[in-house]
């Protein structure tokens, strides 16, 4: 429960009346709304009266995992938020971090893990809709997008089809929209099996100057609905992504939300004209738990109350009540606070832009949350009303924010990580045929070439688009003008997050996952600027899953303050789990990077005829948990990774000056399959972009490496990077300056990836045939 | 040449085509909104950029009944004007009558974003060496040209098969072609003097070093000419 005492309300609210249709409340019907006895009693002492039904559907969405953190706030508190550069952190739409010349980025990542299971097109593209609307919502508009997803193992017999729906599901949303989808990572692995995620994550950026909140202000301030017509569609959507899935599965569908890219599209055409003409007070995206948690979020911020008239609410099914109308999660709507006196400028816009809007109540100063309808009323019906509306909802909003139950849940040692641990990797003994293991990990679904998935994805929407996916990290060029002056900003983006690291060792892991998405922005030339998560863990009432959250947040926040990259924004998605197996935990972490200028961007891939070096060194072998161990076990076990932040502070500090500088021609860093991996990804990763039948433009590599062995060749030890220089001798001294190992690979050329180890041959590799391997890694899951 | 940029409800790649245009080739150019009366006095090309115009609810017609501007379009097209459609523009185009044929969904049913190799088929007032091999970007849904024989036998002795999809060496092979279009048709001429174009690969995606290309330059350019010619000629 809540650190305060219950408030009484001061008055009885016996004003609230009962709807024709209400189910009568009891705590039975509460606990089919997942409240549970102590929650129902606290709303019932808060309100000094049993809620209403509406009341009761309110108070259930409001107090779930998803909208109120209830679970992970007391966690979330320890993360850094603040910087020079931050505008906005958590808390809002969306974070905001400036860019200079008055000009910010807006971003934010989302989970929509459930819907996509159930639904997977539709729930993907739901959840590209919502984060779409989260940025723009701010002010800002939508310049990349990028998404991270977690499938259940290749064979798993519904892996295919889960992957083909979300795949098409966020092109569908995002190629419509006109956002470009310019990067992301997917990794498969059976704790998905049954509980698939997919995490959105978008960029827009704004004028400084035209930043909007979702804040209510003074009392009379006209309340405005912008957008789709209200549906039956995703009703009690954030109370199911609490619920754990069983395998008797998805009766589920009618929770799924329907989306409407074109209508999205014409959404943030007209917001975007409406915010150039000063017109708001603030601006609320209907997202879960619809037109209740926007109008509640919106108060709250501002002590302030509103009052919404439901018979005004725009609707496109007949009989809808009010539980339905301030439940429904139907896509693109948004709730809009005007200045008094700007409604018919906002409607007028509207207008040309062909979506529906209506003033539908006012901003309040009472600090409650107050509900109108009128029974036997349809609009889509009747044309007149036949009496007065009566009051269905009157709640403090407090009781629905700040007083909102949370919890400090017990937290224990998982007793099964130490068996993990022990597992001696030595036993796996040394390959003889590292050309066949390189191949083998080359086709691994969890390393080979994504551009199965990228190119569904339009990723060079805009013309912006200046390193496409398949790199560490993509680029995008923003041209920016404001009063007269234009200056092009170049931002890059990278997710990722590796839960086998996780499952080892929470905090670490957690830290490895921030290291890793600034280091890909250190190889594109990029100083990280901010950092948005999105923590997917299993049951929070499972005290070593808890544990684990906590440390993974832990971690997240080391390596942030180690990097001065705070994180501004992002969600929690618990209860990931089906059939009480929880998923690898996976805190998924998404980072914007700014690049000082159009000359200082660097692709991963390797050009001809220069010197290859390997920067920063490994701590520790790396096997644990690492790609190549569960190939051979099908387990992650192993030694648990380990991470030298201030060293992998020093190393991407180097990167950025080596590419600002331009001494360096490719940078590449080595994470899942090391470093032959690495190096192959080098040499053929370009191929990745060209048309069908070009090899052209892939380039070979001869290299040295110290000895033969597993912890060399593939073990996954982070702050690692490879680069290609046509000057050495100046990034040696570069490195050696910054207290950065550096060490001499080879050189590159040839159409073969050669590796030796002293006199002898390690591996010699046709490109073709490791191009072949990693073009062919998604075959046996969606075909060829 | 003045260009005008019509603006669809869903049109999407507006902020390129108006970059290649304006910034990269120099041209003054505007944006026309679908509801709006008419072109802008003096337009010389009309662009319709890519997008989703009207959603996934487009239908043969749905568009013309859309607006004025459709109509102002038409006009232009029929005195001899440049107009260049591109991706779903090249759709609009070819729903309202002004290019012959349809694009129906890729043969392999998705989405596919990716660079391709065209051949210029045709000389016009967008493309000047015949042979000439462009690699463009793609990316589209629905590029699958279609049109029956006796249309795309008329087209080929008109000479208006702008583009075809081809390997590197500018052959005609199955495997370059990305969506399956009948005769690896990637674009198409009409009008009354070949003024008018559809494409499907995005050249204003393709016209400066930093986006990965500037093959596609060479029809802005090249029609810029054209125009210069035409109206030092007037």
């Amino acid at each position: 429960m809540s650190d305060a005492e219950p408030r009484k309300d001061g008055e009885p609210g016996q004003r609230v009346a009962a709807f024709p249709g209400d189910l009568p409340v009891d705590f039975e019907l509460a606990q089919s709304h997942k409240l549970s006895q102590k929650e129902y009693d606290f709303l019932c002492q808060s309100l000094g009266r049993t809620p209403s039904y509406s009341e009761l559907g309110v108070a259930s969405v409001m107090w779930s995992e998803h909208c109120s953190y209830k679970s992970s706030r007391v966690h979330l508190k320890r993360l850094p938020t603040e910087g020079e550069l931050v505008i906005q952190g958590p808390g809002e739409n969306a974070g905001v971090v400036d860019i200079g010349d008055g000009f910010a980025a807006v971003f934010k990542m989302e989970s929509h893990n459930h819907p996509s299971y159930i639904e997977p097109y539709q729930g993907a593209a739901t959840g590209v809709g919502g984060i779409l609307r989260d940025v723009f919502t701010m002010g800002a508009r939508p310049v990349a997008a990028l998404n991270s997803l977690r499938f259940g193992r290749p064979d798993h017999p519904k892996t295919p089809s889960l992957v083909r729906g979300v795949v098409a599901g966020i092109g569908g949303y995002g190629n419509c929209f006109g956002v470009p989808t310019v990067g992301g990572e997917v990794q498969f692995d059976e704790s998905y099996d049954g509980n698939i995620l997919v995490n959105a994550f978008v960029c827009g950026v704004a004028r400084t100057d035209r930043i909007f909140y979702g804040k209510a202000g003074e009392a009379g301030n006209p309340i405005l609905y912008v957008g789709a017509k209200t549906g039956r569609d995703g009703i009690h959507g954030a109370t199911m992504a609490s619920d754990e899935f069983t395998e008797e599965g998805p009766s589920q569908r009618p929770t799924v939300q329907v989306g409407d890219p074109f209508l999205g599209k014409l959404l943030v055409e007209a917001c975007l004209e409406i915010f150039g003409e000063d017109l708001l007070i603030g601006i609320q995206d209907m997202g879960a738990a619809g037109l209740t948690s926007s109008s509640v979020e919106m108060a709250g911020r501002g002590d302030a109350g509103v009052e919404i008239d439901l018979d005004l609410v725009p609707r496109r099914a007949a009989g809808l009540t009010p539980y339905e109308l301030l439940l429904s999660e139907s896509q693109e709507r948004m709730l809009l606070v005007a200045k008094p006196g700007c409604e018919a400028r906002v409607l007028e816009i509207c207008d040309k832009w062909d979506i529906d809007a209506a003033v539908i109540g006012k901003v309040t100063d009472t600090g409650r949350w107050v509900i109108k309808a009128t029974p036997d009323y349809d609009p889509t019906v009747d044309d007149v009303a036949p009496g007065p509306p009566i009051t269905v909802c009157d709640l403090p909003v407090a009781v629905l924010t700040d007083e909102a139950p949370k919890y400090d849940r017990p937290q224990a040692t998982d007793e099964s990580l130490a068996g993990l641990h022990a597992f001696d990797v030595s036993t796996l003994g040394v390959p003889t045929d590292w050309a066949r293991e390189l191949l083998a990990l080359l086709a691994s679904p969890n390393v080979g070439s994504r551009r199965w998935i990228w190119r569904q994805y339009d990723h060079i929407v805009r013309g912006g688009t200046g390193v496409r996916p398949g790199s560490d990290a993509g680029v995008v060029r923003v041209k920016c003008e404001r009063d007269g002056k234009a200056v092009d900003k170049h931002l890059a983006f990278s997710v990722d997050c590796n839960g086998r690291f996780v499952q080892l060792d929470a905090r670490i892991g957690g830290a490895m996952a921030v290291a890793e998405v600034c280091r890909n922005l250190a190889c594109a030339g990029a100083r990280p600027i901010g950092v948005t998560d999105c923590l997917n863990f299993g049951n929070p009432e499972n005290p070593p899953v808890m544990r684990q959250f906590s440390e993974a947040v832990d971690g997240i926040a080391d390596a942030c303050r180690a990097l001065d990259a705070p994180i501004v924004g992002g969600n929690v998605s618990l209860y990931n789990e089906t059939d009480g197996r929880a998923i690898l935990p996976t805190p998924t972490v998404a980072a914007v990077g700014l690049i000082s200028d159009e000359k200082s961007i660097v692709r991963s891939f390797f050009t001809a005829d220069v010197t290859i070096l390997m920067l920063g060194e490994a701590a520790g072998a790396g096997l644990g948990g690492s790609e190549w161990v569960h190939q051979k076990t099908g387990k992650v076990v192993g030694p648990a990774p380990q991470i030298d932040l201030e060293a992998e502070v020093r190393l991407q500090h180097l990167l950025v000056a080596l590419a600002e500088q331009g001494a360096v021609t490719s940078m590449h860093d080595l994470s899942e399959g090391g470093l032959l991996v690495a190096l192959a990804e080098c040499c053929t990763g370009v191929g990745d972009e060209t048309p069908i039948g070009v090899t052209s433009g892939m380039v070979g590599a001869t290299v040295d490496v110290p000895s033969a062995s597993p912890e060399v060749l593939v073990g996954e030890a982070p702050s690692r990077v490879i680069v290609g220089t046509a000057d050495p001798d100046r990034v040696e001294e570069l490195a050696r300056a910054a207290g950065v190992p550096v060490r001499r690979l080879g050189r590159t050329g040839g159409d073969e990836l050669v590796v030796r180890a002293g006199e002898n041959e390690v591996c010699r590799v046709p490109l073709v045939e490791a191009q072949r391997a990693r073009e062919s890694c998604l075959e046996p899951i969606v075909g060829a | 040449m003045r260009a005008a940029v019509v603006l669809f409800p869903g049109s999407n790649a507006d902020t390129e085509m108006v970059h290649a245009l304006g910034d990269i080739t120099g041209s003054p150019t505007s944006l026309v909104w679908h509801k709006d009366a008419g072109l802008p006095t003096g337009t010389d090309l009309v662009a319709i950029p890519g997008g989703f115009s009207y959603g996934d609810y487009l239908r043969p017609g749905a568009i013309a009944r859309a607006g004025a501007i459709v109509t102002a379009v038409r006009a232009h097209a029929e005195r001899g004007g440049l107009v260049l459609g591109v991706c779903n523009g090249f759709q609009v185009l070819t729903e309202i009558g002004l290019l012959p044929g349809a694009l129906v969904r890729n043969s392999h049913l998705r989405f596919e974003c990716r660079d391709v190799f065209v051949r210029v088929a045709a000389a016009g007032p967008f493309t000047e060496n015949v042979g000439r091999v462009l690699r463009l970007p793609i990316a589209h849904a629905e590029g699958r040209y279609h049109a029956d024989e006796e249309t795309r036998a008329r087209l080929r002795d008109e000479g208006r098969i702008a583009f075809q999809y081809c390997d590197e060496a500018g052959s005609l092979d199955p495997d370059a072609n990305p969506n399956g279009s009948l005769d690896s048709i990637a674009g198409v001429y009409g009008g009354p003097r070949g003024n008018v174009l559809g494409l499907m690969p995005h050249p204003e995606r393709a016209s400066e070093p930093f986006v990965g290309g500037d093959d596609g330059r060479s029809l802005f350019d090249t029609a810029i000419r054209w125009h210069e010619k035409k109206s030092r000629a007037a």
